[in-house]
């Protein structure tokens, strides 16, 4: 018979017929063959080198004896070898040292910003540009000092948590627990306002006097806090919880104050340096 | 031919599960693992009603930019008592398998109300309801007993209190605070939404995020050797 592809007889039909239509039985085509026979083999070769077949105690652990947390650990042993010339550096010298040392000084600053977006970021902004609550990190204006020393501390420590050497200060709730009444709250807010509005300077009356008398002992007589006492300064129109006038009274009426982490606790010592070195070049003082 | 081919199979499949169950490697042994407390399992259940795995995954990767990120690589040990896990492979937002601790409840109350009032750039959606609506405390019994015929080991006393316990944990000043923390080595108690006259669902949601990769003692883990694999 002579199919309608004209092929002579002698190939081969798998023998079916369905309605007079034969099927020609040719071979598979070689490429594909060997390439199965060869994924055989592989498959077979996998299970002697590589971890594979379950046993009664344990597993087969193949010859190449893989394990992808010993990767890992070697990967983050290769890295932290490659980087111990410089983190040793970083141990052994002082804050003002790594600054003045310009290979430190960029190697901080880089193992300091990476740092910075995993542990930092999501409370200070991945720009550092804060949150109403959480300090901006880019302005002059620190709370707790902006100097490389006062920096590191308050990473080191915190503020506000349960270690014992944490930066703390509390501002007392004057209108939730009573200390002021509502309409000296009130004169107090307006006077406070004003301290930062420029013109004509701050608002004497009332107000004035309420602020001498309770608020000047942490924030200052003029009003430009302290950063031994983490009071900050009222004058400058930067405010951690918002600087209208609903913002400033819900303050002193019911007072917040933002917690952060001891990183000390967490992150080795060499980071942390590198951090405040980062840190401080994003808005530091002396 | 149906039959052989299911006979095939089932081999195949039973090899490759059976294992499992009876290897010790496929769970290392690991010190600090606890059930979770009652208001974590309570929080644990919004967590999944709430969809949260559609975008976060639990489970650190063993890569060396996964471990530099969120810290140690996950153990099976560490989902022992999960039912069901939430390991997941869809990430959206980050990882949370070690989000225990690196952020204050502050943060989370406010992170939860409304994201962008603390990640400017956060596509998450706010859950602000959590924080007005009670949590469903009077489950947690049957949840607990449920958890247990699945093999987490609840003890009978911790059944019963399971209740007391839960509105203990967000309430440090009560008397059942002390208890829950010897019940429940390492279990925070706190007033997690700083709303001290209810046990809202923030505050199981809070409990459970702060928990979260707390547990397991990796100076342990380390000392006794890796295992690797």
């Amino acid at each position: 018979m002579v199919g309608s592809s004209g092929r002579p007889d002698e190939t081969p039909t798998t023998g079916h017929e369905w309605d007079g239509i034969t099927e020609f039985n040719n071979p598979l085509p070689r490429w594909w063959l060997w390439t199965f026979y060869a994924t055989v083999l592989w498959a077979v070769a996998y299970w002697i080198a590589m971890p594979a077949w379950p046993l009664v105690e344990g597993y087969t652990r193949g010859l190449l004896g893989y394990s992808q947390r010993a990767v890992v650990a070697g990967q983050v042993a290769d890295r932290d070898a490659m980087q111990a010339r410089y983190v040793e550096r970083i141990a052994a010298a002082s804050l003002e040292e790594i600054a003045a040392d310009p290979e430190l000084l960029s190697f901080a600053l880089a193992g300091g910003r990476s740092a910075y977006a995993v542990n930092c970021s999501q409370c200070h902004g991945s720009g550092a540009e804060g949150a109403v609550g959480y300090p901006n990190l880019n302005d002059d204006d620190w709370l707790w000092g902006g100097s490389l020393e006062a920096i590191a501390y308050t990473i080191r420590h915190g503020v506000r948590n349960e270690s014992d050497e944490s930066r703390y200060s509390e501002m007392p709730a004057y209108g939730r627990d009573g200390f002021l009444e509502p309409e000296q709250i009130v004169a107090v807010v307006r006077y406070v306002l004003s301290l930062s509005a420029g013109g004509d300077g701050p608002a004497a009356g009332e107000g004035a006097d309420i602020f001498a008398e309770q608020c000047s002992i942490c924030h200052g007589e003029d009003g430009r806090g302290s950063v031994d006492l983490g009071a900050p300064n009222l004058t400058d129109a930067i405010w951690l919880f918002g600087g209208d006038y609903e913002s400033v009274l819900a303050q002193v009426q019911n007072s917040r104050g933002g917690v952060m982490p001891a990183w000390g606790e967490r992150l080795p010592p060499e980071t942390i340096k590198q951090l405040a070195i980062y840190v401080h070049a994003l808005g530091g003082g002396t | 031919m149906l039959v052989v081919t299911l006979i095939v199979v089932s081999i195949g499949g039973l090899v490759e599960i059976v294992p499992l169950y009876y290897l010790d490697s496929t769970v290392e042994k690991v010190r600090g693992m606890r059930p979770y407390t009652p208001l974590e399992l309570v929080g644990r259940n919004i967590y999944i009603r709430e969809g949260c795995y559609n975008c976060h995954s639990q489970m650190v990767r063993s890569l060396r930019d996964e471990v530099d990120r969120y810290g140690h690589y996950s153990l099976a040990a560490e989902s022992m008592y999960d039912h069901p896990f939430q390991w997941g492979s869809k990430r959206t937002g980050p990882d949370l398998a070690r989000v225990g601790g690196r952020y204050s409840d502050d943060w989370h109350r406010e992170h939860l109300i409304r994201p962008k009032n603390v990640v400017p750039e956060s596509i998450m959606p706010g859950y602000p309801f959590l924080q007005e609506r009670p949590a469903e405390l009077d489950a947690v019994e049957a949840d607990l007993r449920a958890n247990a015929a699945l093999g987490v080991p609840y003890t009978e006393e911790m059944i019963a209190n399971a209740r007391a316990d839960a509105a203990a944990q967000a309430d440090p000043e009560s008397d059942g605070a002390e208890a829950v923390m010897a019940r429940y080595p390492k279990a925070q108690v706190r007033d997690f939404d700083g709303n001290p006259d209810m046990v809202s669902e923030m505050d199981a949601m809070i409990a459970y995020l702060q928990m979260l990769g707390t547990l397991v003692d990796f100076d342990a883990f380390r000392a006794e050797g890796e295992a690797l694999r």
